[in-house]
Order: C-alpha cells, then sequence, then structure tokens
C-alpha cells in the first residue's frame, strides 16, 4: 500500500463532503427501503438490523483507527471465528459461562497482540501477516471444533443476545455497541492519541520524529481489534446459541467494505469514526432490504464487493478529473525533466 | 529504449546487493528442495506407500494447477501488488468451461478451454483497470473482486452443479490422461512455469515487473509503461486462473459453484514460501512452483502421518507467516552486512 502524496493535498474539502454523502445515502436508503420493502420499516425489523450490524460495527470501530494508520487487519473474521470454537470446547468441558466470556476476550486480545508483535515488532507487512493469520486462526478454529457445532448454551444467556431492552424494539446490545462507540469516538477525535493516529497515518517518519511511538501505538491498536474481535465471538456465539469453526467466515470483506465506505482512506492519514458508522448502518440496511426484497445472497455479495472497490475508485476518478481539467487549464509540455522535480504532479498526471 | 530496462534493474539489484541476494534467494531454493525431501523421507518411513505410483501421481495432479495460480501470482507480487480473486476466477471459469460443454457436446474441447482462459481474461482485465487506471490498491480491488466474481458464479450456477456425465469423454481423458506416467495437467503446469520463468528472467516485459516492484518512480523515470504492464500482469493473472479452472474441470468432472473456494490463501502461500518478496521487486517463478509443490506434498502427508485435515489450513497460515518473517530478517541481515561492506570501502 504506497502512499499516494497528490490525494492528501485535496483531502479536507473532499473529506466533509464525502462523510455528509454517506449520511445522506444512507438516510434516503434506509427512508426508500421503509417505503418499497414490505416489512423493512417495521421495529421488528429494525431490531434485527441492529443485531445484523452489531457484529460488524463493532469490529469497524478498531479497523478504522488500524486503517488510518495505514495497516489493515484482515484476520479479524478468523479471530471471531476462533473464539467461538474456543467458547463452544470450554463449554464442552464444562467450564462455567461466567469464566468463559471473559477467557474468550483475553485470547482475542492475545491473538491482536500476536498481529501486533508480527507487524511492528519484526516490521513486517500487515497486510501479508494477517492474510497469514486469517489462514492461521480459522485453521486452528477448525482443529478446535472440526465440523461439529456446539448449540447448548444456556437459554438465559442467549436470550439476553437476542432480547430487547425493557419494553422497547432496542436490542441489548445497543448498550454496548452505544459505549464502545462512544469510547472510540472521544479516543479518535478528542485525545492526544486520536491525534498521534492521524499522524501515524499520514507520515510515519514525520510522527516518529514528533515524539509519537509509532509501533507501539500500532501494537496496542491490535491488541484492540483482537479484543473486540473476542467479544464479537462470544455475541456472536450467544446471539445464534451456535459455536462453529466457521463463524463469521469472510465478515473482513465487509468490515473492511464498510469502513472504506465510511470514507476512510486505505492509504491512511484520513477518515472519520461518524462517516464509518454510516458507512456500517448503509451496508447493513442495503444487506437488510435486500434480503427483504427476496434477492439472492449471492446479489448481496456481489454488492458488497462493489461497493469496496467502488469506495475507493471514486474518490480517485473524481481527483483524476479534477486534476486533468487542473491541467487543461495550464497546459505542461509533456516530456520536460519537471517530473524530477515534482514527483507530486506527475503522480496526480498518471 | 531497449537499453533504458536492463540497467534499471541492475541499478535495483546494486542497491540491495545483487551477487548476495541472488546466493540468498538460491539458498531459499536449496532450502525448499531439502524441505521437500526431508518431509518426503519421513512420511515415506511412516508409510512405504507415500513414494508408491499412485500418490505420487495425486501430488503431481493436485500440484498442477495452483503451478499456474502461482506463476500468475508471482508477476503480480513481483510488481508490489497481490491477487486474491484467482479462486473465485478459477470458480468462474470451471462452471463457464463445464457449462459450455455440456450444453454443446458437439464442441470440440480445446475450444471451450479457450473460451474458459478468456473468461478468466477478462475477469483479470477487470482488476487490471482498476487498479493500473483507476489507481485501487490491489487488496482492495481483488478482494472486492474475490467476492464479486464468486458471487456471480453461484448466481449463474443457482445451486446446479455439472457432473462428469455431461461432459464429453475426450474431455475428461485428457483431465486424467499421461504422457509417459506423468499426468497431462502436471506437464501443462510446468511448461507455463519455464514459459514465464524464461519471460521473467530474459524479456523486456518481465524484467520490467522487477523494476516496477523496486521502485515504480525509478521505474516510470526510466521509461517504464507502468500503467499498461500493470494491466498485462492481472490480465494474465487471470488468464492463468482461467486455465486452471478448464484443467480443474477435466480433472475433477463435476464442478459447482464453490469450485476453488479460498485457494487464493495456497496460491499467496506457495508464492511467498518460494520466496517471492511480498514487497515486490524480488524472487522468481521457479522458487514459487517449489512452494506450490512443498504445500500439495505437505497436505497430502498430513493423513499419511496421522494429523488431522483440519490443520492444513493452520500450516498454510503459519508458513506464509513464518516465510515472510525469514525474508525479513535474512533481508536485514544483508542489508547491515552490505553496510559493514561500504563503511569499510569508504
Amino acid at each position: 500500500m504506497s502512499a499516494e502524496p497528490a490525494r492528501t493535498r485535496l483531502s479536507l474539502g473532499r473529506l466533509a463532503t464525502w462523510d455528509v454523502g454517506v449520511v445522506i445515502v444512507t438516510v434516503l436508503t434506509i427512508v426508500v427501503a421503509a417505503g418499497a420493502v414490505e416489512h423493512f420499516g417495521t421495529t421488528r425489523n429494525f431490531g434485527f438490523l441492529v443485531l445484523d450490524l452489531a457484529p460488524i460495527l463493532l469490529l469497524a470501530l478498531p479497523m478504522t483507527l488500524i486503517i488510518v494508520t495505514g495497516e489493515i487487519d484482515l484476520s479479524v473474521a478468523s479471530m471471531v471465528g476462533l473464539t467461538s470454537s474456543l467458547m463452544g470446547v470450554l463449554w464442552n468441558n464444562g467450564v462455567p459461562l461466567e469464566t468463559i466470556m471473559p477467557v474468550c476476550v483475553l485470547v482475542g486480545a492475545v491473538l491482536g497482540a500476536v498481529n501486533g508483535f508480527l507487524v511492528t515488532g519484526l516490521g513486517l507487512p500487515s497486510l501479508a501477516v494477517t492474510i497469514g493469520t486469517l489462514a492461521l486462526y480459522r485453521g486452528l478454529s477448525f482443529v478446535l471444533l472440526g465440523n461439529t457445532a456446539v448449540a447448548d448454551f444456556p437459554r438465559d444467556h442467549t436470550a439476553w443476545a437476542i432480547g430487547s431492552i425493557g419494553e422497547s424494539w432496542l436490542p441489548n446490545v445497543v448498550i454496548p455497541i452505544v459505549a464502545l462507540v462512544a469510547v472510540f469516538v472521544v479516543v479518535l477525535h478528542a485525545t492526544p492519541i486520536g491525534r498521534s493516529v492521524y499522524a501515524a497515518g499520514a507520515n510515519p517518519t514525520a510522527a516518529a520524529f514528533s515524539g509519537i511511538a509509532v509501533g507501539r501505538l500500532k501494537f496496542w491498536l491490535y491488541v484492540t481489534s483482537g479484543t473486540v474481535a473476542g467479544l464479537v465471538g462470544v455475541f456472536w456465539t450467544l446471539r445464534f446459541s451456535s459455536a462453529r469453526a466457521d463463524n463469521a467466515d469472510g465478515l473482513e470483506l465487509t468490515v473492511v467494505a464498510a469502513v472504506l465506505l465510511g470514507g476512510v482512506s486505505i492509504f491512511g492519514g484520513r477518515g472519520t469514526l461518524p462517516g464509518v458508522v454510516a458507512g456500517v448502518v448503509l451496508l447493513a440496511s442495503l444487506q437488510n432490504a435486500l434480503r427483504l426484497a427476496d434477492v439472492s445472497t449471492e446479489a448481496l455479495t456481489v454488492v458488497t464487493g462493489s461497493l469496496l472497490i467502488v469506495s475507493v475508485l471514486a474518490p480517485n476518478l473524481t481527483s483524476a478529473i479534477r486534476s486533468a481539467a487542473h491541467r487543461r487549464r495550464r497546459p505542461r509540455p509533456p516530456d520536460e525533466p519537471m517530473h524530477l522535480l515534482s514527483p507530486k504532479r506527475e503522480r496526480t498526471a498518471s | 529504449m531497449s537499453l533504458l530496462s536492463p540497467p534499471a534493474e541492475e541499478q535495483s539489484q546494486t542497491r540491495t546487493g545483487s551477487s548476495r541476494l541472488d546466493a540468498v534467494l538460491r539458498f531459499r531454493e536449496l532450502g525448499l528442495v531439502l524441505a521437500l525431501v526431508a518431509l518426503v523421507a519421513v512420511t515415506t518411513s511412516a508409510n512405504s506407500r507415500f513414494l508408491s505410483q499412485q500418490s505420487i501421481r495425486d501430488v503431481l495432479l493436485a500440484t498442477a494447477i495452483t503451478l499456474l495460480l502461482a506463476c500468475g501470482m508471482t508477476m503480480v507480487v513481483l510488481t508490489k501488488g497481490i491477487d486474491l480473486s484467482v479462486g473465485s476466477v478459477l470458480g468462474l471459469s470451471a462452471f463457464g468451461t463445464a457449462t459450455l460443454l455440456s450444453e454443446y457436446p458437439s464442441l470440440p474441447w480445446p475450444v471451450a478451454g479457450l473460451v474458459g482462459v478468456a473468461l478468466g481474461a477478462a475477469c483479470g482485465a477487470v482488476n487490471g483497470v482498476v487498479i493500473a487506471y483507476g489507481r485501487v490498491p490491489a487488496l482492495v480491488a481483488t478482494l472486492g473482486t474475490l467476492y464479486v466474481f464468486r458471487g456471480i458464479v453461484y448466481f449463474w450456477a443457482g445451486g446446479s452443479r455439472v457432473n462428469a456425465g455431461d461432459l464429453p469423454r475426450d474431455f475428461l481423458d485428457f483431465g486424467t490422461g499421461r504422457l509417459l506416467g506423468v499426468p497431462y495437467l502436471f506437464l501443462i503446469g510446468v511448461l507455463v512455469v519455464l514459459v514465464v520463468g524464461q519471460y521473467l528472467g530474459r524479456y523486456r516485459g518481465g524484467r520490467d515487473l522487477y523494476a516496477i516492484g523496486s521502485s515504480e518512480d525509478a521505474a516510470r523515470l526510466a521509461g517504464v509503461a507502468i500503467n499498461r504492464r500493470l494491466l498485462q500482469v492481472y490480465v494474465a493473472s487471470g488468464a492463468l486462473a482461467g486455465l486452471g479452472g478448464v484443467l480443474h474441470a477435466a480433472r475433477y468432472g463435476t464442478v459447482d459453484a464453490s469450485a476453488g473456494s479460498g485457494l487464493e490463501l495456497n496460491v499467496v502461500a506457495a508464492v511467498v514460501v518460494g520466496g517471492v518478496a511480498i514487497f515486490g521487486g524480488s524472487g522468481t517463478v521457479y522458487g514459487a512452483a517449489l512452494g506450490a509443490l512443498l504445500l500439495t506434498v505437505i497436505n497430502n502427508a498430513l493423513p499419511v502421518l496421522g494429523i488431522d485435515q483440519f490443520w492444513q489450513r493452520a500450516i498454510v497460515g503459519a508458513l506464509i507467516i513464518a516465510a515472510i518473517a525469514l525474508d525479513r530478517l535474512v533481508a536485514v541481515r544483508v542489508g547491515r552486512s552490505l553496510r559493514r561492506k561500504d563503511s569499510h570501502v569508504g
């Protein structure tokens, strides 16, 4: 993932419009779906919608911070699967659920720490590392549970996972979600830690020279990602009251798609959490509405995959068109050694 | 103009220490061969039938398709890219070829095979355009198309599948046929490895890929048409995955929409284990081929050694990490010793 210096120059103005745009599109999607798709606008369906988007939203929070620092974590779905399998195995061995849940979250943190160590301790590219751990953690998950499923979790716990707050339609998970979103928003947008996350992504060298321990920061972000994945693993298992090795298989695509859709740059350095939350809601309501409209799940993966590409392609195209218009106004001779002096301009031109 | 490319390459090599790096790479290939020999020896001592003709043929057949995809992936990774969509492209091409042959049984199968390859190349062209001209990082683009292409196959198949009985006899015979005891599919794989190896080693287009991966800016200044090269690389990777799909259909006969699911991880593992640097610019297709062979042998050795088949995926993941960690350590060592040499000279 090479940094694209040309693009960051245009950032501030475009950032705001992209964020606002996503929010508008999200609201429009929900309104249109409520009008056009039967059962979409019911409170019952909104309850399911929240349950469906909970894992994506929770995983998207640390993923946003990681992508803003210019790294990536493709192993999140596998960490969810592994903690889910672990939960099943421990339950089969008679460990009480009160012990299992913190253990799973802790194991998630350890899995994240492994990623973090490989990326920051050994200096390996995060893309390759997390493709490796994507396979490794999913593999270990199958080693633990094989093709079997553990489904006999106690009713009161599984009921909590799908239950609602009091008489309202809001599921219980809303409470931890709101709490975690609040914590992440405050940390990223209102603390020095958040500023250093942006600094590390925008220019790691400059960040290091300004006294930011970039490596340590990234390490703890990976630990956070693992911890949240552990939480999601527990939630996923209780929600479907089923621990399976292939739980959440492929979810990393949806998470990355939602984050990029929310206006986070894959090159690091920019993006906001409100945008990401809007991106998650947009993706989840789109999937929910299409499913209600009897569109096949295959079409859903096509839509998700396309959105992922478009969310990176669209800003690139607009900036290319802009710079093309800019060049037309002030034409340059095509073959000059100017390139040597201003590599930035050369980049945009291509 | 043709003079420009080799110097650019030499330059980038002297920077990293050409002879030393070559030595390291050769060391990697030697190491892979040793690991292979050791693994085969251990497995054979556990069960002598592991070296039986049938078992060897199984390994060669299973390696054949990974070889093709590993060639494409090597080219892509050399340019600092990645192609995660190969498994889905293989599935699309396999299902397309099989459907075509089952609906038009009179069609000669090589024609259907060409259609499969073209289908793969078209998928690759989508990747290439988005990556080279849309400036979308290869990871994002191919992660997206991994799901898009797979979704299209599922959509197309709609739960149905093509059975071996629906396919022409001569196509299936080709899939299981042998020349002097060696399966045709493996021969095709080896042929592709040799062709791609020659291309990467001796032709301008191939050297350009190393130049792009070493330093895109330097390559551009040296006059490499980067966008065109990138497009070509992804089309090539797609076409090879398409060919892989045709061979998959010929070998298994029964093709459903899930053909080749998750294969991309094995291919990335083969390439990385084979010493192709994930940072781009270094590695050979021969190393990748050895990596593919090693992975298949591990896969086939697991049941013989009495290890649960479920370990296979975990081992793939561990190998990827071990390989890039090893590369990193070697690079740090080489860099340090070069610096020492430089300071001595200076």
